[in-house]
């Protein structure tokens, strides 16, 4: 069961797993609830955005909104108005998936109003082998100048520390020493543990936060 | 040091500076822009200097000035950008100056799209720049390969004095690999006694300049041009073999192309189809002799690209009339499917029966 509040946003590094992350989850979310909306916020990658899956979304029950602009050709900062319904809805579940950085997440001032205590969690995705998010200081300069650009405080880490298809469980490990640093240092729980599908059963008990499978969606066989 | 996820764009930036170089002179294009916006953080924080000039031309000029001191100087820009700073390669070749111009190539012509293309495969090889000239063409297929030509693309630029170009897909910029890195190796090169660096009223001044007046002189200078690219073509030539065992469709690949092939391959060996792969790594000079190592079992060769085939030229040079040559791509920003490549090599095979 994804018990977070109605509206979640996704924050992070670029290249930290957020899109991946991001689909997966709402994918999950789609098996347990009914309304379930997927903004891909980023205005910031020209490539790798959750737009890219809008089919394979769809399929799953999950409704995809990103820029008005058409194709995958645009790299223009436009996002449609269309992410306000959902984020109205009562009775819709929603993810925010933000672009890299500061610079991303400034696109969610804009929402600032929905961004209630109680009806949202703004998880923020921490990859352990990013180099500026590879040391606490890293980490807890990243959220600070994250929050400044949102006007919204992070209420939930994730460890999605990864290297790809050559991941190990000690690279997780390392990821979860990290964040349980960061947790302490700033009294926010680490809510999952992102793990590539074929590590999860070699995983130990002691992992922190719900689980979560990731399918390596965005990333093509042959990459 | 342990392996980092790094976007390729960062990843050659960084490999830029662990190579030495300490001046950034660029302007922003989709899909490359994580490069410059990775110099303009990191090099002030090694006393060098970045520069967002006011268009292409104005950077590469920049940097065809900066090149003339001996500082070690990068650019990168994408396709249409790259079009641009033709005319600031050739004087820079000319002027046999050492320089690192990074492509990440986008579709054309004209402004064209924002995804992955290899059509710049005449800009870069033929290139866009007047007069006889040359420079070494870079193609890496994965991101630690990017990080080890770049840190080696300084190297080479110093010890011939000439432009080099590293060029990747758009996909080699925007995608995410672990990567290290490794000390290069080291490669004897020369004093840059040529360079600009105030006479100190010891020496004559030296000159930077690409012009000459009298013909019998520049005749001269392309001669002694003409004997350096000999040189590179000798020494600098690059390439991989993959599964060239039994093959009988030998495909050419490069960069992020190759890799979908690799994949093709591996899935046609299992459906017992013998198929290989040559991948350039020097797109110029062209690995050439790698097609004489073609095994006796291939029937045809088979260029695959994100272009509407512009390696077939190469392909056909290269293989001296002995196979018929087929020619499989995609453009415009769209990749070719492992599956796409599969039912090519069996179409080939079938046709040949």
């Amino acid at each position: 069961m994804l018990n977070d509040n109605r509206i979640r946003v996704i924050i992070g590094h670029y290249g930290s797993g957020k899109t991946e992350f991001s689909i997966n989850y709402a994918i999950q979310l789609a098996k347990e609830e009914k309304k379930v909306a997927l903004a891909d916020l980023d205005v910031v990658n020209p490539y790798f955005r959750s737009r890219e899956k809008h089919g394979l979304l769809e399929e799953h029950g999950v409704k995809i909104m990103s820029s008005y602009v058409k194709g995958s050709g645009s790299d223009l900062p436009a996002v449609s108005a269309d992410v306000l319904g959902p984020l109205q809805d009562k009775s819709s579940n929603v993810v925010l998936d933000v672009g890299g950085d500061s610079m991303g997440a400034r696109t969610l001032g804009r929402y600032r109003e929905y961004f209630v205590e109680g009806d949202y969690d703004m998880f923020c995705i921490i990859n352990a082998n990013r180099i500026e998010t590879q040391t606490v200081e890293g980490v807890l300069h990243h959220i600070s100048s994250i929050e400044g650009a949102s006007r919204a405080k992070v209420t939930g880490l994730i460890n999605n520390t990864h290297l790809l298809r050559t991941t190990t469980v000690d690279e997780v490990l390392k990821g979860q020493r990290l964040c349980k640093e960061v947790s302490e240092a700033l009294n926010i729980p680490i809510k999952y543990t992102g793990v590539i599908e074929s590590l999860v059963n070699q995983l130990p008990q002691d992992i922190e936060g719900t689980i979560m499978p990731i399918k390596m969606i965005m990333r093509e066989a042959w990459m | 040091m342990d392996k980092v996820l790094m976007k390729g764009n960062e990843a050659i930036g960084a490999a830029a500076i662990k190579a030495g170089c300490k001046y950034f002179f660029g302007y922003p294009i989709t899909p490359q822009n994580e490069l410059p916006e990775f110099m303009s953080r990191e090099l002030p924080k090694i006393d060098g200097v970045f520069v967002q000039a006011e268009s292409e031309v104005a950077a590469i000029n920049m940097i065809y000035g900066a090149a003339g001191t001996g500082a070690r100087v990068m650019t990168s820009s994408s396709s249409p950008g790259v079009a641009l700073k033709q005319e600031g390669i050739s004087y820079i070749a000319g002027a046999e100056l050492p320089c690192v111009i990074v492509n990440i190539s986008r579709g054309g012509p004209g402004l064209g799209g924002i995804q992955p293309s290899q059509a710049d495969y005449f800009q870069s090889t033929r290139g866009g720049g007047n007069g006889d000239y040359r420079h070494l063409v870079y193609a890496p297929a994965s991101l630690q390969e990017a990080v080890d030509l770049t840190i080696e693309a300084f190297d080479v630029a110093d010890y011939y004095r000439n432009p080099v170009i590293v060029i990747g897909d758009g996909m080699i910029g925007q995608m995410m690999e672990p990567v290290e890195f490794k000390e290069p190796k080291k490669r004897e090169l020369p004093n840059k006694d040529w360079a600009t660096t105030g006479t100190k009223g010891e020496r004559r001044p030296n000159i930077i300049n690409s012009l000459a007046l009298d013909p019998a002189e520049l005749e001269k200078h392309n001669i002694k041009l003409d004997k350096k690219y000999k040189e590179i073509e000798k020494n600098e030539v690059r390439y991989e073999m993959y599964k060239m065992d039994k093959a009988e469709v030998v495909m050419v690949a490069y960069g992020t192309t190759a890799r979908i092939v690799k994949n093709a391959i591996d899935a046609l060996r299992e459906e017992g189809i013998n198929a290989g792969l040559i991948r350039p790594i020097t797109l110029w000079p062209f690995p050439n002799k790698a097609f004489n190592e073609i095994p006796d079992t291939a029937k045809a060769l088979l260029s695959v690209e994100m272009s509407m085939g512009q390696m077939i030229d190469d392909v056909k040079i290269a293989n001296e009339g002995r196979l018929p040559v087929h020619f499989y791509g995609r453009a415009g920003g769209m990749i070719p499917t492992p599956e796409a490549i599969m039912d090519k090599v069996k179409e080939i095979i079938g046709g040949g029966k």
